[in-house]
């Protein structure tokens, strides 16, 4: 079983909701994760963010579909830290 | 999930939807202007009932709902149609700057919402005050017996509101509550005794 442990992000997103806010909803995403954001760049209406997500095993895809849902843009993957396990069963 | 929590669920939204577009400053802003529209409204017509020919109870009652009822109206059409238009500009402005499409983000869902509940606020705050200021009215003409006249308990009532609107706005402004309430009281005094003046005349 191969399960994501960490990724870090490029995102674009609005002013609003705050970087708090925003880190606060994709944490909630998954039991277990621990979210690291950087505001890099402040535009007039936006702000580029490096986020880096940590967690077990990491649900890319909610995570991509809750920084949509916050008005957020994915542009890039720049890290990801992937986990081979043996299968149990 | 229980009644409660759906409630606590639905106002933390309604909260997120207005931080996020930055406008709970204009539904408050919104509630006192128009509050204020009301009970200065309210006032005015009690006052001209007050100073010309006795009226009956059910027609003064008749006359201050149908105000309030138009005053509700106007309210919500009003903010609705400008803060549409407000909402939609200030997205296509994010998506611009976004370079992306927001209609499914909670931007997108704060446009379609937030205009609703500004204008429910902008509409029910002076219709809600409007009905507050004809409770002795309505109490008089269901025969309770009021210790003053229904028309002078109403305006008391109205200028006890008007004194509140305007401590309300001093509290979120940060001055004093009392100077301000003092404030809006002078000026619903003062259009009392405008109202006096040329209802006399």
């Amino acid at each position: 079983m191969i399960s994501v442990k960490r990724v870090v992000l490029d995102v674009l997103k609005p002013h609003h909701p705050n970087a708090l806010e925003f880190s606060h909803t994709i944490a909630e995403v998954g039991p277990d994760y621990r979210v690291h954001l950087t505001v890099l760049e402040v535009d007039e209406n936006t702000e580029t963010l490096q986020v880096v997500v940590e967690g077990d095993a990491i649900d890319f895809e909610a995570i991509q579909t809750a920084i949509s849902n916050l008005g957020g843009s994915l542009h890039s993957i720049d890290e990801v830290e992937v986990q081979s396990r043996p299968d149990n069963d | 999930m229980t009644r409660g929590s759906i409630l606590i669920n639905l106002l933390k939204q309604v909260s997120f939807l207005l931080r996020i577009t930055r406008t709970r400053g204009i539904a408050r802003r919104y509630f006192v202007v128009n509050g204020f529209d009301g009970a200065l409204t309210m006032l005015g017509l009690i006052l001209g009932f007050l100073v010309s020919t006795p009226t009956e109870l059910p027609v003064i009652i008749s006359a201050c709902l149908g105000a309030a009822i138009a005053l509700g109206m106007s309210g919500i059409s009003s903010a609705y149609i400008s803060e549409v238009a407000e909402r939609r500009r200030e997205l296509a402005q994010l998506e611009a700057a976004m370079v992306t499409n927001l209609q499914e983000s909670a931007h997108g869902e704060a446009a379609r919402w937030v205009p609703m509940l500004i204008a429910i606020v902008n509409g029910s705050s002076p219709l809600l005050i409007s009905l507050i200021i004809l409770v002795p009215l309505w109490l008089s003409n269901n025969g309770i017996v009021l210790p003053l006249s229904p028309l002078h308990a109403a305006i008391i009532i109205a200028l006890l509101l008007i004194f509140l609107l305007g401590a309300y706005l001093g509290r979120i402004s940060g001055i004093s509550w009392l100077l301000s309430g003092i404030k809006t009281l002078l000026v619903a005094l003062v259009t009392a005794m405008l109202i006096y003046l040329f209802a006399r005349a």
